[in-house]
This record gives C-alpha cells, sequence and structure tokens, in this order.
C-alpha cells in the first residue's frame, strides 16, 4: 500500500470515529427533545420512533404548571451567576496572587489549594453543611451561592494562565505608574482573557447543573432550583416523562446559550493569545 | 538633571550574593554601560535602580535624593526591557500613552508627547497597530518610544537590542546612540555584548561575580585593563594568554615561555620587579603583533581565518594557542612556520593567582 492511500485510509477513518462520536454525543439530546414531543405512551413504545406522528408542544405549558419553574429557573440563574461572578473574581485574584507574587510557603498554599480537587464532594458536604448552618446561610441565596463561588480548579486553570504573562508586563506597568490593583486589572485580566472565558463557562454550566448541594441546602420552594424542581417532578407523576423531558430542553436553553456566547470569546481570546510576544 | 549614585550597594539572593558592594557615579547626561557576562550582576544592578528588585544594603541616589524606599513609579526612571514588555493588549499609541495616563496627564498634552516621540522614532504610521503585527525593531522603538514620552531623568536598558538579528542590532544601535546625543539624558544600559559597549558607552563598567572590576572609557578599558578578567572579557578575539616566567638579563626584563621570549622596555618594567624567575601570564591582542622574520614569537599557523579586512591566524605556540591579525594580502599556508613581532607598548603581563595586571 502506498503512503499516500495509507494518509487517505487514516483521514477516513478519523471522519469515521469522529461522526461516530458526534452521534454518541448527541442522541441522548435528540432522545429527550424527541420524547419532550410525543404522549407520555409513546415515550415507552420500542422500537423508538424518532420523530412523532403527531407533535405534542403541549407537553411544554403543561409541564410547566406542574411547580413553580419560574421560581426555579430565576434561582438557578441567580445562582449560577453569582457563582461564576465569585469564581471569576476570586480564582483569579489568588491564581494572581499565586502565579506573579514571592512570598513564604507560595508553593504549599498552591499544593494544599489543588489538593482540595481530591476530595469527592459527599467528603466535605456534611462538614460544609455544617459551617453554613452555624453562619445562619441555610435557606438563603448566600448559603447556595458562597461555598461554590471558589473552586481550586478555577485557581489551578488560572494561576497556569496568568504564568505565562511575562513578568516584565507587569514590572512595566509598575514603573508605568500603575497601582497593584491598575496593574491585576489593566494588564493581568486582558491578557488572560481565553481562560477567563473558559473558567466563566465551566462556572455557569457547573452550577446551573447542580443538584446536590441545592438539595441540602435549600428546603423551601422558593429556594429551589431548577434541577431540584425537575428532579421533584418525578415525584409528582413518576410516568410524565415526556412532560420531565420538555422541562429538561427548557433548562438546557440557557446553557447552551452561554456556552455559545463564550465560545466566541474563547475564539476573540485566542486570538489575542497570538499577539504575545 | 540625572546624576546617580550607586554607594555599597548590595544584593543577595540567600546564600548567593549577586551584587557586592557597588560604587559607581553616574554624571548627568552620561551613557554608561554596564558590561559583563551573564550572572555578573549586571542586569540586577540596573534592576535595583529602577526600584523593581529589593535592595540588600547601600543607597542608591538620584541628584542627591535617596531612592531606596522610593517607589518605581516615583522615581523619575523609564526602562527599556530586554522583551521590550510591550502590552499585547494595547495599540501602539496606548503603550506609549500609558505611563502619562497613569500619571494623569491631560489627554491633548499625552496625544502631542505620544506623537512628538513617535515622530523622533519614525513609527507615526505605526501608532494604531498591536505589538502583535509589528517586526522585532519595529517593537524594539514602541519600547523606546514609551521611555521617551515619559522624559524621564534616568533611562534605563536591559540588553534591548539582544533580540534582534545582527544587521538591525548595528542599526539600531547606531541610532540609538544618536537619539541619546539628541536627549543628553542619563543612560544606564546593560549588555553583555562588548562590541556595543565600546561603541556605544561614555564609559564602561565591567562587572563579573558581582564585583566591579574597572570603570573607564571604552578605549582606556580596551588598554590598560585592571585585571585578566577585563583583558579577556573585552576584545574580539579576545587577548592571547600565555604562560610565562620572568627573567632579567643585563638590565633587560624578558616574559619567556614556550615558543616565545619579549624584551619589555624599562618603563613597563617596574611592575615584574621582585619577580624574577617567577610565573606570570603574558597577554597580546591579535593586532598587537605582526608578522617578521626577527619576531619574538614563533609558532606553526594551524588555522587561517580571512575575515575580508583582515585575516585571523591560529597558531601553535609551545604547545599554546595564539590567534594573530594579519593583513588580508599576507599569503599563508596551514603548518607554516612563521614568526611575529609582538608592539613592546601593548604586552600585558598578569598575576596568575589574583589576575591583577603587572603590566
Amino acid at each position: 500500500m502506498s503512503r499516500k492511500t495509507m494518509l487517505r485510509l487514516g483521514g477516513a477513518l478519523i471522519s469515521v470515529l469522529t461522526v461516530g462520536g458526534v452521534i454518541v454525543m448527541l442522541l441522548p439530546y435528540f432522545w429527550m427533545v424527541s420524547s419532550s414531543i410525543k404522549t407520555g405512551i409513546e415515550v415507552f413504545d420500542l422500537p423508538i420512533k424518532w420523530i412523532p406522528d403527531e407533535i405534542q408542544w403541549v407537553n411544554y405549558p403543561n409541564a410547566l404548571t406542574k411547580g413553580a419553574f419560574g421560581v426555579y429557573f430565576y434561582n438557578s440563574f441567580v445562582v449560577a451567576f453569582a457563582v461564576m461572578a465569585g469564581n471569576l473574581v476570586f480564582c483569579t485574584l489568588a491564581g494572581y496572587g499565586l502565579a506573579k507574587f514571592r512570598f513564604p510557603h507560595r508553593e504549599l498554599c498552591f499544593r494544599l489549594i489543588l489538593s482540595t480537587l481530591m476530595l469527592p464532594l459527599e467528603i466535605v458536604l456534611v462538614p460544609t453543611f455544617l459551617v453554613v448552618r452555624e453562619l445562619g446561610l441555610v435557606n438563603t441565596y448566600g448559603g447556595l451561592i458562597a461555598p461554590l463561588a471558589v473552586d481550586a480548579f478555577g485557581v489551578f486553570l488560572m494561576r497556569q494562565s496568568i504564568r505565562d504573562i511575562p513578568d516584565s508586563l507587569i514590572e512595566a506597568a509598575r514603573m508605568d505608574g500603575c497601582s497593584e490593583f491598575g496593574i491585576f486589572w489593566r494588564i493581568i485580566l486582558p491578557n488572560c482573557k481565553p481562560a477567563l472565558g473558559a473558567l466563566a463557562l465551566l462556572a455557569f454550566r457547573d452550577n446551573w447543573d447542580q443538584f446536590l448541594w441545592p438539595f441540602i441546602v435549600a428546603t423551601t420552594d422558593d429556594l429551589k432550583t431548577f434541577p431540584l424542581g425537575l428532579a421533584q417532578m418525578e415525584g409528582i407523576d413518576s410516568a410524565a416523562y415526556h412532560e420531565i423531558m420538555a422541562l429538561a430542553v427548557l433548562g438546557m436553553i440557557p446553557a447552551a446559550f452561554i456556552f455559545l456566547f463564550f465560545q466566541r470569546a474563547f475564539v476573540r481570546g485566542i486570538t489575542l493569545t497570538g499577539l504575545k510576544e | 538633571m540625572g546624576e546617580v549614585l550607586l554607594e555599597d550597594l548590595t544584593k543577595d539572593f540567600g546564600e548567593v550574593v549577586a551584587v557586592k558592594e557597588v560604587n559607581l557615579m553616574i554624571h548627568d547626561g552620561e551613557f554608561v554601560v554596564l558590561l559583563g557576562p551573564s550572572g555578573c550582576g549586571k542586569t540586577t544592578t540596573l534592576r535595583m535602580i529602577a526600584g523593581l528588585e529589593e535592595i540588600t544594603s547601600g543607597r542608591i541616589l538620584l541628584d542627591e535624593r535617596v531612592l531606596n524606599d522610593v517607589h518605581p513609579r516615583d522615581r523619575d526612571i523609564a526602562m527599556v526591557f530586554q522583551n521590550y514588555a510591550l502590552y499585547p493588549h494595547m495599540s501602539v499609541y496606548k503603550n506609549m500613552a500609558f505611563g502619562l495616563k497613569m500619571r494623569k496627564v491631560a489627554k491633548d498634552e499625552i496625544d502631542r508627547k505620544v506623537k512628538s516621540a513617535a515622530g523622533i522614532l519614525g513609527i507615526e504610521t505605526l501608532l494604531g497597530r498591536y505589538p502583535g503585527k509589528l517586526s522585532g525593531g519595529q517593537r524594539q522603538r514602541v519600547a523606546l518610544g514609551r521611555a521617551i514620552v515619559r522624559d524621564p531623568r534616568v533611562f534605563l536598558f536591559d540588553e534591548p537590542l539582544s533580540n534582534l538579528d545582527a544587521k538591525l542590532r548595528v542599526q539600531t544601535r547606531v541610532e540609538l546612540l544618536k537619539l541619546h546625543q539628541h536627549l543628553a539624558a542619563t543612560s544606564i544600559y546593560v549588555t553583555h555584548d562588548q562590541v556595543e559597549a565600546m561603541t556605544m558607552g561614555d564609559r564602561i563598567v565591567v562587572m563579573h561575580e558581582g564585583v566591579i572590576q574597572q570603570v573607564g572609557p571604552p578605549m582606556e578599558v580596551y588598554q590598560n585593563p585592571a585585571n585578566q578578567f577585563v583583558a579577556g572579557f573585552i576584545g574580539s578575539p579576545s587577548m592571547n594568554f600565555l604562560p610565562a616566567t620572568v627573567r632579567f638579563e643585563a638590565g633587560r626584563t624578558f616574559l619567556e615561555g614556550a615558543g616565545f621570549r619579549i624584551p619589555l622596555p624599562a618603563e613597563r618594567a617596574s611592575g615584574l620587579q621582585g619577580r624574577e624567575g617567577g610565573e606570570v601570564v603574558f597577554g597580546i591582542r591579535p593586532e598587537d603583533m605582526r608578522l617578521g622574520s626577527e619576531g619574538e614569537i614563533e609558532g606553526a599557523v594551524e588555522i587561517i581565518e580571512p575575515v575580508g579586512s583582515d585575516i585571523f591566524l591560529d597558531l601553535n605556540v609551545g604547545g599554546a594557542s595564539l590567534t594573530a591579525r594579519v593583513e588580508s594580502s599576507v599569503r599563508m599556508s596551514q603548518g607554516e612556520h612563521v614568526r611575529l613581532h609582538a608592539d613592546p607598548a601593548r604586552v600585558h603581563a598578569f598575576d596568575p593567582e589574583t589576575g591583577e595586571t603587572l603590566v
């Protein structure tokens, strides 16, 4: 077999694998959308009928009447947005400190922060809850947001990104008369846009979907987030998968929007990185 | 004004002493070059003057004001960094205006200063561009422009030409000198390139292992090096060093070694008194020898390097290697035995232990 044929075959194989991967990734979403426009009985039909004979748009308004989903949506938004903002502020500040300032036991600090990544949520859940309870934050937005507002992975991500910014930029700004906060604001932040975009995206998506922590800390209906509302649907009507799926589709929309928005920011950010020395 | 005084300036990083008791006076308007191999403390000294590095002990004064605890922004000193340190997310105009903006200078004043500096440097057409879209030479100019607009009392340069290619480096060197003549501001320039130092400095400060070895005008340092380190560091190809023994015969002094016997004029031999039979290091620059059948140095030609204007001959003299510069018209062949005559006024001798200059 000639080299050219081998290359062509290799390319074809990669294409096939990629298409296969895309199908595997998209199938659950397609199934979700498809189920959301079927009747309750059609959902369980075998073989699966991907496109129903009659599209049941009515599932959407019907599902929304089964709980205070407007409130849940709002709560999810507030929590995901606040956690994202907290992560952007605190992880970047911590990352800047760990990347660019010399202080005793800097590496140890960084390792300790990193080591918290190895602790599964289940281990820190109870102590975190006890702290939040002591602070009187159970059943408040503060309780939902504060424990998640800074994250070890975010600190790691920002530290790595800021480390790549040459020290001389900071020194030049210092000599140019920039204050220390000014350096952070005017020099560091604009030069780690790709990482900021990635962090914002990850933080929003993780917390939009967050189930376990809100489940523990928010017990009143007016503080429930969307995933809690969705889970509660099963309790109300465990057979109503068509409506649950309709809600799931609605719940996916904000995260998808945020992703599309930040994906563009990614590209801009990456173009900027190309301008570095 | 811009008179800089370094008093017993010392910097250590834990156990390592980077700069040791440096004393130096830099006059207003002077162009001083700190020269030395990497790790000699020249950049650390510059960074201490800039305020980017804390001082372990000693003082830095600018026009009699002690700078030790003055923030870098309040020192009235501008610096051109080795990698230029241009802000990648700002246009050339904004890069140059940044320092003035931070100092709350009026907008139209900033505009006037930036455009004037851009005019001096010939970068008016680049003002709207981003650093990533500039060539190395253009970035260099922008970095200079950023320093100029501030109209500082002292300019610091940290190896600003080291990232340019050879041709551009020579060109920029000349432009920097013209700029210095135009601005007449005190400039402290760090480099490891001795050609840069020789051509640019009013005075050269040669540093080694954190200690100043010699301070003086370039030609003086070149011709009368304070020690073997300076002698070897300045000059390209560098000075030849051969082990020699001091001999006094019939009232004359000779430096003698395998393949050579150099008579020294009486007025230059005083440094060798009391060293009869002692070991010294004989030093001679490649250009301070000429071919001649009566020459005191004898060697075999090993390598012939024509560089256009001259030819460098690598000779084997008594087992040691010696480089001589001869005229380009000279015809030689490998293995040929030649004799060289050393200019007695240019012969050097160093103490083999301390490296101190004896002759």
